[in-house]
């Protein structure tokens, strides 16, 4: 009994002592000079992707800086690790808003992750604007007025390989291939959607599901091979595409099937695999090396002046985030969030990769993909006969998306 | 039956690198009772190291295989150092708590990797002189695959011949049956241990060698191969190496041919089997059951005492801190920032996820590897009611507990007839049994087969998959950041405060009489199983607490919070604050938490916290608060003076 009554009058003691002190010295208020951009992003769950889309953003804001700012001020990155975990991302954006008052967050790469904050932005009233996350979910069916989402969706990037291999007389038998997560089915099911619409008489004759980062690609190329699919659709990336790759040319997977690759021919995932990189594939990507326009070479220069490496498909989204950031405060005037987030819907700027819009509509981004066929050249994998297909034609229409926002 | 031939031999040959790895850990655990984390690292040092062996000299055949050795010996070499600099301090610490430094290891290797090699992924050379596919029955397969075939079978006889014709490996045999007859007889068990460290870790390099002409090098491989390894190890019968070979072998197989007849089964089905295996052969394959006294190698534990004064006082002020900390945010916002509730919210909950997995695990002895399929199931339980029935944020909040609760009556079920470390993987098997189900989100599948859509048409989402539930937020009256954490400290101290009676009731005697003497317990009428039972039950509801609260404070759920990663969390929590105290878990949930915090604003942070665990690990064997138990936290009265220190 003694201890209890010891253990009640330390606690009203201490309490009071706390209260006391916290009245003695009262509230006081900080003003920001700089405008603060808070940055959450997997730097060390998948570095090989984030780090390039960090250097891209820091490159766009030491533009900035050196050229007088934004508003008449300058710009601060605060850059902060998700661990590749929603919670984490959650902790750290109310940390980045609490500790660091930062005017907005951006980022991230994990649709999971995207996801979270895209809920966190709703219940906070705070701008959050989605990198590089490819969920559809982001700006559809979880979309609200504080999300915007940069690069284009996996429906988008899964629509345009549609479109193109519609035009593919022979293709009839599909199989398809892709890690066995949200994203992947996501991946399959936009394409199978798009390309029965334009091909009816197309058939899907199975699905392979591999786990992500730890497909055992011999037993899936097995697999397919007894589909005897016409051609087959790629998800798979990272090292999972290279163990594809392997398998599927070793054992005699990709001859005289028409191959198709989602994201492969982005840099981070078709330069690791080196002179084994698939040929004659179709696939989205990046070709930054032989894209001519004076804006794009002018990024490209500076980018491996500032960095000494060239840049990935995360560092012209990068890049493209921040000037979007940047078009956008210029538009509102002011770091007021609701001020913030009327200027970015139907924002248009011009990029490096042409001109974007975010659409009023769902949020989306109108930037587009390189669509293009993989081939080797100096014993490297590159992406030949490219096109740059803009955005905005690869998305459903407005009825359409009204329902998928489900009237917000 | 061309094409059966075909994938029979690609399952063979997927078998090697597993085999290789889990071999290694079997051996190392047999002997040294050690869970060793850290193996799925030496698999991934050796993949690294190997491909910058082979691309220095592997150009021709013999540099190849020469690199590929070498690649082995030096993670073996890395194996023993870990065990002179780490391991061998901390023998007499209680069981498992090697884990830690192991895990303090893993975080190390991850950061000084990534600095080392850079982040891109090493896509591995093909092996001279076996680059094409060889024609079996008119169809191609690589050749390399017949080599890892080969491999395999191989290593398995060298291991025989060494345990069977050396002196060393017969006393590896002997300290694997009975440890402390070993030591009895006079065998100088440093030198063994060090021994079988480096075997064990070469060949964990080897498979992680090997796998370069399939594969490379990834920074994810550490993690990706160890829960493998462990399933492997276990099916097999932990210290069986051939166990681990057919394991191996069997796995490979139905890996090859799951794939062809179920695609969607690749996340579950080496669960599913390893959880089968356990309920019919409790030991594994060709495993022997645990012999008494191996389990407990350190003295036995003290009986719970009452806390003595001078700690009463000192939780008392702590939490009246706690109490106090929002009114001191409201006049002081500058000295205590929003922040800081938003971090004490999130360690009240990993406070209580650590303290629910040690009611069971300390007082009952029983070390859950799978305690987040509780702490998710709980957020899913109550994410579900909101999403589906919109349940208000008051009732749904309680459907956690409860379902959590039924969650772990039902695995639990299965679980309590186990001991030791098949009991702790046979939990692990049912987390990612209940993972993979909200993964795949299965009851989403089956209604889709059906053809059932939601009201806008979209086929229907129950779990969401990986994409989760989203925003979930209390009702207005606990949204705000200061009523949430009220009822975050509240719920979560409250709940402490109920544990406690549980432990210090004949329940809780019970249950710790159970851990001790099961034989005794069972001889004076003690239902073991019943208790051990309801005490998992019981754990599972004040988890599933935790996971309400989390859900609440983030808006979403996601299958991480079902991972084995958030499983390993808690259990770090317990063994780093110390198993043996009731306060151990508070203490090791809130530095773990804190100090990640604080750490991972900054790049390598890994690295500082894998240190910061290993220096912790080495300066408090007993856990955080093994402090009490030391001379300078007996002078301030924090444990009583006659106690034993260990």
């Amino acid at each position: 009994m003694r201890s209890s009554k010891a253990f009640l009058t330390t606690t009203g003691a201490v309490a009071a002592i706390a209260i006391a002190a916290g009245v003695a010295f009262g509230p006081a208020s900080a003003a920001a000079e700089t405008i603060r951009i808070g940055d959450i992003n997997s730097y060390t769950r998948l570095p090989a992707h984030t780090v390039p889309y960090r250097q891209g953003a820091i490159l766009a804001i030491e533009e900035f800086n050196r050229s007088g700012g934004v508003l008449g001020r300058q710009l601060e990155f605060i850059s902060h690790d998700d661990q590749g975990k929603p919670g984490e991302a959650v902790k750290v954006a109310e940390r980045l808003f609490a500790r660091d008052e930062v005017a907005l967050i951006s980022g991230s790469l994990f649709s999971h992750v995207g996801l979270a904050l895209t809920a966190y932005a709703k219940k906070s009233k705070r701008l959050y604007i989605a990198a590089e996350p490819l969920a559809d979910a982001l700006v559809w069916a979880q979309g609200n007025r504080y999300t915007f989402r940069l690069r284009p969706s996996t429906y988008m990037q899964a629509a345009m390989l549609a479109a193109e291999v519609a035009k593919v007389e022979k293709a009839r038998r599909w199989a398809t291939i892709a890690p066995n997560y949200a994203y992947g089915k996501d991946a399959v099911a936009a394409f199978q959607k798009v390309l029965t619409q334009l091909r009816p008489d197309v058939e899907f004759v199975g699905s392979q599901w591999p786990a992500l980062f730890k497909i055992d690609a011999g037993a899936e190329v097995e697999a397919l091979k007894r589909l005897e699919p016409d051609a087959i659709y790629n998800v798979t990336f990272g090292g999972d595409l290279a163990k594809f790759a392997r398998e599927g040319k070793l054992r005699g997977l990709f001859e005289g099937r028409l191959m198709v690759g989602l994201l492969t021919g982005e840099p981070e995932y078709l330069d690791p695999l080196k002179d084994e990189a698939p040929e004659g594939w179709l696939v989205t990507g990046y070709p930054w090396y032989d894209i001519e326009t004076p804006e794009h070479k002018a990024f490209v220069a500076a980018y491996r002046q500032r960095w000494d490496d060239y840049p990935r498909i995360g560092s012209v989204v990068g890049y493209n985030t921040m000037l979007a950031i940047k078009a956008m405060l210029e538009r509102a005037g002011s770091t007021d969030t609701e001020k913030m987030v009327d200027a970015m819907e139907g924002l248009s700027f011009d990029a490096p990769t042409g001109p974007i819009t975010f659409r009023a509509i769902d949020h989306q981004a109108t930037m587009g993909a390189y669509v293009g066929w993989t081939a080797l050249r100096d014993g490297k994998g590159v992406m030949v006969d490219w096109k740059y297909l803009d955005g905005a034609g690869y998305l459903p229409s407005d009825d359409e998306v009204r329902k998928l926002r489900g009237g917000q | 039956m061309a094409d059966f031939i075909v994938s029979l031999l690609t399952g063979l040959s997927s078998a090697a690198a597993m085999f290789l790895v889990a071999s290694g850990l079997s051996i190392i655990f047999g002997v040294t009772r050690i869970v060793n984390f850290a193996h799925g690292s030496f698999y991934m040092l050796g993949a690294y190291i190997g491909y910058t062996l082979v691309q220095a000299i592997g150009s021709a055949a013999v540099g190849f295989w020469a690199a590929v050795l070498i690649a082995a010996v030096a993670v073996g070499a890395i194996g023993v150092v870990m065990e002179i600099l780490l391991l061998r301090r901390i023998y007499r610490a209680p069981e498992l708590f090697q884990l830690i430094a192991t895990f303090g290891v893993i975080l190390v290797i991850q950061d000084v990797t990534l600095w080392v090699w850079g982040s891109e992924d090493l896509v591995g050379p093909q092996a001279p002189g076996l680059k094409g596919a060889a024609d079996i029955l008119g169809k191609p397969i690589p050749e390399y695959d017949l080599a890892l075939i080969a491999i395999s079978p191989l290593v398995l006889v060298g291991l025989w011949a060494l345990f069977k014709l050396t002196r060393w490996g017969t006393l590896v045999r002997a300290a694997t049956q009975d440890r402390q007859m070993v030591a009895a007889l006079g065998v100088n068990q440093r030198w063994l241990f060090t021994g079988v460290l480096f075997l064990g870790s070469a060949l964990a390099g080897l498979g992680g060698a090997v796998q370069i002409p399939k594969g490379g090098a990834d920074l994810l491989m550490d993690f990706n191969i160890l829960a493998v390894a462990f399933v492997v190890v276990v099916v097999g019968g932990m210290g069986s190496v051939f166990g681990a070979f057919w394991a191996a072998v069997l796995f490979g197989i139905l890996q090859t041919f799951g794939i062809q007849i179920l695609p969607n089964s690749t996340l579950v089905l080496m669960f599913l089997v390893m959880a089968v295996v356990l309920i019919f052969r409790p030991w594994g394959l060709l495993g022997m059951p645990e012999t008494l006294g191996q389990a407990h190698p350190g003295p036995p534990e003290q009986p719970l005492r009452p806390a003595l004064p001078r700690v009463r006082i000192l939780g008392g002020a702590a939490t009246a801190l706690l109490l106090a900390l929002p009114v001191a945010h409201l006049v002081l916002p500058q000295l205590v920032g929003a922040f800081t509730l938003v971090l004490v919210i999130e360690i009240m909950v990993f406070v209580l996820f650590a303290a629910a997995l040690h009611f069971i695990m300390g007082p009952g002895g029983m070390v859950s590897f799978g305690h987040a399929a509780y702490f998710g199931g709980g957020a899913y339980a109550a994410a579900l009611l909101v999403k589906f029935a919109d349940a208000p944020f008051e009732l749904a909040f309680w459907a956690a507990p409860v379902g959590a609760a039924l969650l772990a009556f039902l695995f639990g079920w299965f679980c309590v007839r186990l001991s030791g470390v098949y009991f702790a993987m046979l939990t692990l098997a049912f987390a990612q049994i209940a993972w993979a189900f909200v993964f795949q989100d299965m009851p989403g599948s089956v209604l889709r087969t059906f053809g059932i859509a939601d009201e806008f048409g979209a086929p229907l989402k129950i779990t969401g998959g990986d994409d989760g539930l989203n925003d979930i937020w209390p009702s207005a009256w606990a949204g705000t950041r200061i009523a949430y954490y009220y009822i975050a400290v509240g719920l979560s101290v409250a709940a402490l405060w109920i544990m406690r009676r549980f432990l210090y009731a004949p329940f809780g005697y019970t249950l710790r009489a159970g851990r001790d003497s099961p034989l005794r317990a069972a001889a004076i009428g003690i239902d073991l199983t019943r208790h051990r039972w309801l005490a998992f039950a019981l754990s599972g509801a004040f988890t599933g607490l935790a996971g309400a609260l989390f859900l609440f404070s983030k808006g979403s759920v996601f299958p991480t919070t079902l991972e084995i990663a958030r499983s390993f969390d808690a259990l770090l929590m317990v063994l780093l604050g110390g198993v043996q105290s009731l306060f151990g878990p508070i203490f090791g949930a809130a530095a773990l938490t804190w100090l990640n915090d604080l750490f991972s604003v900054l790049s390598y942070w890994r690295f500082l916290l894998g240190v910061t665990i290993i220096a912790l690990v080495l300066l408090l064997p007993q856990g955080i608060v093994g402090f009490a138990g030391t001379r300078l936290g007996r002078r301030l009265r924090l444990a009583r003076p006659e106690e034993i220190t260990a």
